[in-house]
């Protein structure tokens, strides 16, 4: 139990990680990386809607009639979604305006219903919960590392603050403008998994078609 | 959402019955529904009152902001209370004369509203806002009988979203203390530059109406220097971000030309001139 606990936690950081071995969630990590600070809150409240929604899941599995489960998992993870959402625009509402719709997203994430349907539903509550932990920091620390690369080299700031001086306020950096926009966080999340692959070569999948050889003989 | 098992009674029957079965599955059904609508809307109606201040405080802090009130030091409440808030006709220009609260007025909500707003022709509508509210508030600062600044919301779409801010003009109703967004969608780093300090800075002191009362405040392409004509109805354009520049020129012919608050500071000009 104590080392299954474990292994919900560590796996998903690096070696089963959501965003670069399963490739789940891209749509918020291009979205909200542009700074750090948002992406600090996006990862809290994902990582509290993936948690809790395991635990509440795992916790009724063995009630949910199987024709209905994904609304059931689905109604789960709204409540939580809206709550999160409430949450921060009471406690945190100037991030709650730079992330605007981005929380309630969360919804449609494919980490959460991914982590209820393939985990939860089949393992028992606390499991649940550390798995949520689990695949909810894998996707803060991919998302943060994303968020410091655009937001040093697109702007020149860490949390909002300038940590290089910029050309238009008499600094020496012009700052990337690309790395602002969307497309850059494919770029580098791309780049994010080519390095793991490169480091843990077991992640590297099998191609889908050999390419053949063909053989001088064999055309004719 | 805890494990519900009681042992006996139709509860108990309902639950012991298979998972497939329809009976069950309705009561699984409904009995989610409302544990979740419950929390939910616990959430919703416990925190509403935080959210609502949070919303209020946040326009306040803008308003004191644009004015140059500072907004970290004392009660923003009781900076607040130095503006006299009041509600414009505009189409007439002048004071309306109503029961409506100006404190708890929402322009937002009676843009919206058919019965409390106006549609715009297309050549109208150059801020790309739709409709206009028919009446809109002003928070004046004044000492004694002079007004020493005026504010006026202004809204507009820029690229990706309607820009919501507040434009503070002095005494004389032509020049600039500052302009300031509080809500928008712009791309960050870009258009997103709209909230930068030093882009802001540059409103103080520009001008907005020529001698023959024309509204020639506009965001330019490029850089405004010294060498630059008329470069007191000026200011630099946002780089790498044309279309939100130009919806804050377009927001500002707009909300300071005929059919946004034109009458208003035309009747508070010539008042100023007798």
């Amino acid at each position: 139990m104590a080392s299954q606990a474990k292994t919900n936690v560590v796996d998903p950081l690096i070696d089963n990680n959501p965003i670069t071995l399963q490739v789940l969630g891209i749509c918020s990590a291009l979205a909200v990386t542009t700074n750090m600070m948002s992406s600090l809150i996006m990862c809290i409240a994902l990582t509290t809607v993936t948690a809790f929604s395991g635990l509440f899941i795992s916790a009724i599995r063995k009630h949910i009639p199987t024709n209905i489960r994904i609304i059931v998992q689905m109604t789960i993870i709204a409540s939580l979604v809206i709550i999160v959402d409430q949450v921060l625009k009471a406690y945190a509402y100037e991030a709650s305006k730079s992330l605007s719709v981005f929380v309630g997203l969360i919804i449609t994430n494919c980490i959460v219903l991914g982590r209820a349907e393939a985990y939860a539903m089949k393992n028992p509550p606390m499991l649940s919960f550390l798995d949520g932990i689990g695949n909810g920091l894998g996707y803060s620390l991919i998302l943060m590392a994303v968020a410091f690369f655009r937001e040093l080299l697109g702007a020149g700031k860490l949390f909002g603050h300038q940590v290089i001086p910029v050309a238009n306020e008499g600094g020496w950096y012009i700052p990337n403008g690309l790395m602002l926009l969307p497309p850059s966080a494919f770029f580098v999340i791309g780049l994010m998994i080519w390095a793991i692959r490169s480091w843990k070569k077991e992640q590297v999948e099998k191609p889908d078609y050999q390419i053949h050889q063909v053989h001088r003989t064999e055309v004719l | 959402m805890a494990e519900t098992t009681p042992k006996k009674g139709l509860l108990g029957s309902l639950m012991s019955l298979p998972n497939d079965n329809p009976k069950k599955t309705l009561f699984i059904a409904v009995l989610l529904c409302l544990v979740c609508s419950i929390l939910v809307s616990t959430a919703a109606v416990s925190l509403k009152p935080i959210q609502t201040s949070n919303k209020k405080d946040d326009i306040k802090r803008n308003i004191l902001a644009v004015t140059g009130l500072s907004d970290s030091d004392g009660n923003i409440d009781e900076l607040f209370s130095q503006f006299d808030v009041r509600l414009i006709d505009l189409s007439e220009g002048k004071y309306a004369e109503t029961d409506i609260d100006p404190v708890s007025y929402d322009q937002r909500k009676a843009s919206s509203d058919p019965q409390m707003s106006v549609r715009l022709s297309s050549e109208q509508n150059i801020a790309g806002i739709g409709s206009r509210a028919k009446l809109a508030p002003v928070y004046l600062l004044t000492e004694g009988d002079t007004i020493k600044q005026v504010v006026l919301p202004v809204h507009g779409y820029g690229l990706w979203s309607t820009l919501y801010g507040f434009l503070s003009l002095d005494g004389d109703f032509n020049t600039i203390r500052g302009l300031r967004f509080y809500e928008h969608a712009e791309t960050p780093g870009l258009g997103g530059e709209v909230d930068n300090p030093k882009w802001r800075a540059q409103w103080e002191g520009k001008k907005v109406f020529d001698e023959t009362g024309n509204v020639e405040i506009r965001v330019i392409r490029g850089h405004v220097d010294t060498n630059t004509k008329n470069a007191e109805y000026k200011v630099d354009g946002l780089s790498g971000a044309t279309l939100t520049s130009n919806g804050v020129t377009n927001l500002l012919q707009y909300w300071l030309g005929d059919h946004g608050f034109g009458p208003y500071l035309k009747n508070m000009r010539s008042e100023l001139g007798k």
